[in-house]
C-alpha cells in the first residue's frame, strides 16, 4: 500500500540523500485529487473513483540525481463537510497541491479560495502548486489556460494542466514540486522534525510524536 | 440451555389441536401468547388463540391512523394538503395523498396486507437518483424512505432525486405541521398497500413508505438507522445548530457524497438479519484463532485509542476495547452496523490509510472519534482494521499500530487462516428438515460488557436467489414483528406455510427463529430445536465472540 522507505535519513548515507515532506491534495469536490494521486502512486486511473471520505494518507517516492524525495501525501476530501477539518492535515505540510477543474470555473474560484487560506495559516515556507486537471477534456474548457497561469504568476504558485486520466504533466507536476523543496534543510535531523511534524521511518521522532497528542 | 420441557412448549402441544382446522392452501400461524405481560387494550375485535392468515386475508389489528395520544384522528385530506405552489417539475406528490385518501377510507374496514412482489429494481444496489418519479415503476419500489428537514427541504430520497421529489416532500411536512398544530404527533398512516411510518428527529423528518408487512416499529427501527447513519457524518450537535441559524437550510450540501451510504443502508437493512436483531454477526473461526487475533490488537495500542476492530468479508473477526471507555458506554451493535456498513459502502477506503472523523450516535450522538481505516490486503481488500482514537492528531501513532498488528499477523500467517474462515452451512448442525435458523442468546458472560450477537448459517437452497432469501427475511421479519409487538407480545410462533414452516421462540436466554421444510411436523420440529440448541451450546466457542477483549490506554479517558 504505502511505499516504505528502505534507506534511513540519518546522513550517514554519502551517495543518496532521502528526504521526506508532507504534501496536502486541497481542492473541490470531483476535481481529480484522488485521480491524481493514485495516478502518481499506482498507476493507475478509475473512471467510477469513489468520492473521498476524511482523507487518505498515502507515500511515493521520487528520484532526483542524487535524491530521493519521499512525499507524504495527504489527499483530502473535497466534500464542504470535511472543510473544517483542513488545517488538521495541511499543518505542518511543506507542499501543497491544489485542485481544480478546467471544465469547472467555480472549482477555480474554490482553488482561489484554498491557496488564500494557506498563505494565511499553512506554513510560512510551503510550496503551493496550483493543477488545472482535466486537461484531457478541452473540449469542454471553462477556465482558460493564461487566466490560470497569469493567477499563479501574481501569487507565486507553480502551475501546470494535468490529466489523471491520461497521466500528462501527473509527474511531472509531482517532480517540479520536488526540486522546489528546500533539501538541504531535511538534512539536519533536528529542524528536519520540526519542520516536517513526524518521520515515520525515524525512530527518534517517537518521543515527539506522542506529545503531539496533546 | 435444556428448556424444552417449559410451559410454553406445553401450550404449544395443547394447542396442536386448533392446527387440525388449518387447511392445506393456507398458512396456518398458532400463537401462544404471553399472558403474563398482556396489557390487553387491543381495540379492535378480538384477540384469537389461531389466527388464520392467507395471502389475501385481512389484518384487524392495523388501524389506519395511528398517532401517539391514541385518538383516530381522521382527517381531511383536501385540507391540510394543499396544492404545493411550484410550477415545476411534474411530481407525484399526489402519489402520497391517494394512499393517506385510501386509508382513511378504511378505517373502519379491513385492509388487505400484501406483500408485492419483489421487482427486479428493488433488489439492486444502484443509485436511483436518475429515475422518473412519475413511472410506475417509481411507485412500486418497496420501500420508499425520504428524509427532510422541518422547512420541507428535501435531503434525501431513496429512489428519484431529492429536487424532482420536492413537492411530495412538501406535502408530506404539511402532514407533519398539520397534525403538529393540533398539538399531536402523526407516526403512521395505514392503506390496503402501503404503511407511511413518519419520525421526527430534532429538526429532521424521515418518512418510511412501505409495502412490505413490517411492523411499525421495525420500520420505525430502520428510520432511526438513516437518522443515525446522518449523525454519525454530522454529529446531532452540528445539525441542530446549522437549523437554530438557518431554518430552511439544504443540508444535502453536508451530505453531498453520502447518499450511496444512506442507499448501502436500506439495502443491508432488507437484506441483512443483523438489523432487525439488533445485534452483530461475527465470522466463525476457531477460538484459538481468535484469541491470538485478539491479543494482537490488545498488544497494538496508543494513548487514546479506545476501539479496535477487525473485519474481514463485511463481518466482525474480534474487538478490543478500552476498560474505562467501555465502563463509561458500551459499544452499541447499531453503531458498529453503521460502521460495518461505511465500510462496505465506499471503495474510497481501498485509496489508502484512511482518517476521518466518526460520530457513533448510540454511544454519543455530539461527538466525534477518529476513525482510521486501512485494508491489511491489498489488492484484494477484504480483511479491513478500523481503529478508533479520540485524538485527532493520532494518525501518525495509531498507523504504528496498525504497522504492528500487519508484522504480528504476518508472523502467524494470519492473513491466510482468515482467507480460509466463511460462514457454516445449516448441514453441519446435523438436523434434517431444518433449513435455516437465527440464534441471539441472552445468556453471555460478562453480560455488561457484551457486544450482543447472534449466528446464522448461510442461506442456501431454496432460499439462494434473491427473490427468495427476500421472501424468507420477510417472513421472519413478519413473526419478528409478532413476538415483539408491543401490546401483545408473544413468546412462540409456530407457522405452517405452503413452502415452509417456521418456528419462532423466544425465553429469556435466547431468541431463536428457524425454518424448516414444509412437511415438517411439530414434534419433529421441536426435536430439531432441541438438537440445534445443543449444537449452538457445543459450538458457540468459534461461533461468538465469548470475552470481548480489552486494554487499557488512556489514563485520562473521556467521551469527548
Ligand atoms: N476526464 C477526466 N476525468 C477525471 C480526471 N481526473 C479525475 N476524473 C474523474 O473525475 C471524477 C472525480 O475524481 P476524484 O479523483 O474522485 O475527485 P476528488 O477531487 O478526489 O473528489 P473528492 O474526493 O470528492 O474530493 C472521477 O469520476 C474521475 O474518474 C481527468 O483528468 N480527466
Ligand atoms: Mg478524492
Amino acid at each position: 500500500m504505502t511505499t516504505r522507505g528502505n534507506a534511513r535519513t540519518n546522513g550517514n548515507l554519502p551517495q543518496t540523500k532521502i528526504c521526506q515532506f508532507k504534501l496536502v491534495l486541497l481542492g473541490d469536490m470531483a476535481v481529480g485529487k484522488s485521480s491524481l494521486v493514485l495516478r502518481f502512486v499506482k498507476g493507475q486511473f478509475d473512471e467510477f473513483q469513489e468520492t473521498t471520505i476524511g482523507a487518505a494518507f498515502l507515500a511515493q517516492s521520487v528520484c532526483l540525481d542524487d535524491t530521493t524525495v519521499k512525499f507524504e501525501i495527504w489527499d483530502t476530501a473535497g466534500q464542504e463537510r470535511y472543510h473544517s477539518l483542513a488545517p488538521m492535515y495541511y499543518r505542518g505540510a511543506q507542499a501543497a497541491i491544489v485542485v481544480f477543474d478546467i471544465t469547472k470555473p467555480e472549482t477555480f474560484e474554490r482553488a482561489k479560495a484554498w491557496v488564500k487560506e494557506l498563505q494565511r495559516q499553512a506554513s510560512p515556507n510551503i510550496v503551493i502548486a496550483l493543477a488545472g486537471n482535466k486537461s484531457d477534456l478541452a473540449d469542454k474548457r471553462l477556465v482558460e489556460y493564461e487566466e490560470a497561469q497569469t493567477y499563479a504568476e501574481d501569487t507565486g504558485l507553480l502551475f501546470m494542466e494535468t490529466s489523471a486520466k491520461t497521466a500528462m504533466n501527473v509527474n511531472e507536476l509531482f517532480l517540479a514540486i520536488a526540486k522546489k523543496m528546500p533539501k538541504t534543510d531535511t538534512q539536519n535531523p533536528t529542524h528536519a522534525a520540526r519542520h516536517r511534524g513526524v518521520n515515520l521511518q525515524d525512530p527518534d521522532a517517537q518521543s515527539s510524536r506522542s506529545c503531539c497528542g496533546n | 440451555m435444556e428448556t424444552t420441557d417449559s410451559p410454553v412448549v406445553t401450550s404449544l402441544h395443547q394447542s396442536d389441536k386448533n392446527e387440525m382446522q388449518s387447511e392445506n392452501n393456507i398458512d396456518s400461524i398458532t400463537e401462544v401468547e404471553d399472558h403474563m405481560t398482556l396489557p390487553r387494550i387491543e381495540r379492535s375485535k378480538e384477540t384469537k388463540l389461531l389466527d388464520t392468515l392467507t395471502e389475501n386475508n385481512s389484518n384487524p389489528r392495523y388501524l389506519p391512523v395511528d398517532i401517539q395520544k391514541e385518538e383516530a384522528v381522521v382527517f381531511d385530506v383536501s385540507e391540510t394538503v394543499k396544492a404545493p405552489e411550484d410550477g415545476g417539475h411534474e411530481d407525484s406528490g399526489e402519489f402520497v395523498v391517494a394512499m393517506l385518501a385510501r386509508g382513511k377510507l378504511e378505517e373502519q374496514d379491513v385492509c388487505k396486507r400484501i406483500s408485492p412482489p419483489i421487482l427486479e429494481t428493488s433488489l439492486e444496489a444502484s443509485t436511483h437518483w436518475d429515475e422518473d418519479v412519475t413511472a410506475e415503476t417509481w411507485r412500486q419500489h418497496r420501500k420508499h424512505v425520504f428524509v427532510l428537514s422541518e422547512a420541507g427541504k428535501p435531503i434525501y430520497s431513496r429512489y428519484g432525486s431529492e429536487e424532482a421529489l420536492s413537492s411530495t416532500m412538501g406535502v408530506m411536512m404539511a402532514l407533519v405541521s398539520f397534525i403538529q398544530s393540533g398539538d399531536n404527533v402523526i407516526r403512521s398512516v395505514y392503506s390496503d398497500e402501503h404503511t407511511v411510518v413518519f419520525m421526527q428527529q430534532g429538526p429532521l423528518v424521515l418518512v418510511s413508505v412501505s409495502s412490505t408487512r413490517q411492523s411499525e416499529q421495525q420500520l420505525r427501527n430502520e428510520l432511526l438507522y438513516v437518522y443515525n447513519q446522518i449523525v454519525s457524518m454530522l454529529t446531532q450537535a452540528s445539525i441542530t445548530r446549522i437549523f437554530e441559524h438557518k431554518k430552511n437550510y439544504d443540508l444535502r450540501r453536508l451530505l453531498a457524497g453520502s447518499e450511496k451510504i444512506l442507499d448501502g443502508l436500506l439495502n443491508l437493512v432488507d437484506f441483512d438479519p443483523s438489523f432487525l436483531l439488533s445485534a452483530v454477526h461475527c465470522l466463525p473461526i476457531a477460538s484459538s484463532f481468535r484469541d491470538s487475533l485478539s491479543q494482537i490488537l490488545q498488544k497494538a495500542i496508543t494513548p487514546n485509542l479506545v476501539f479496535s476492530i477487525l473485519i474481514a468479508k463485511n463481518q466482525l473477526l474480534t474487538i478490543a476495547q478500552e476498560k474505562m471507555v467501555i465502563e463509561d458506554a458500551k459499544l452499541d451493535p447499531s453503531d458498529l452496523h453503521l460502521l460495518l456498513n461505511l465500510i462496505g459502502a465506499s471503495s474510497a477506503f481501498q485509496a489508502g490509510e484512511i482518517w476521518t472523523p466518526i460520530c457513533l450516535p448510540s454511544f454519543n450522538p455530539d461527538c466525534y472519534f477518529y476513525a482510521y481505516i486501512s485494508y491489511l490486503d491489498p489488492p484484494e481488500c477484504t480483511v479491513c482494521l478500523l481503529l478508533l482514537s479520540t485524538d485527532n492528531e493520532a494518525f501518525y501513532a495509531v498507523a504504528e499500530c496498525k504497522r504492528k498488528i500487519e508484522e504480528a499477523m504476518q508472523a502467524q500467517n494470519a492473513l491466510t487462516s482468515i482467507a480460509k474462515a466463511q460462514s457454516y452451512s445449516v448441514s453441519q448442525v446435523g438436523v434434517s428438515d431444518l433449513r435455516h435458523f437465527m440464534y441471539k442468546p441472552f445468556d453471555v458472560p460478562d453480560n455488561h460488557h457484551q457486544l450482543t450477537q447472534f449466528t446464522s448459517p448461510e442461506m442456501e437452497a431454496p432460499y439462494d436467489s434473491e427473490e427468495e432469501k427476500m421472501r424468507l427475511l420477510d417472513l421472519y421479519r413478519d413473526m419478528h414483528g409478532r413476538i415483539h409487538n408491543t401490546s401483545r407480545p408473544l413468546k412462540l410462533i409456530y407457522h405452517v406455510g405452503l413452502r415452509e414452516t417456521l418456528l419462532a421462540w423466544v425465553t429469556t436466554k435466547f431468541e431463536l427463529y428457524t425454518c424448516f421444510s414444509p412437511l415438517v411436523t411439530k414434534s419433529c420440529a421441536i426435536n430439531a430445536i432441541t438438537k440445534l440448541l445443543r449444537w449452538v451450546k457445543k459450538e458457540e466457542d468459534r461461533l461468538f465472540i465469548r470475552y470481548p477483549p480489552k486494554y487499557s490506554t488512556t489514563p485520562n479517558a473521556s467521551k469527548s
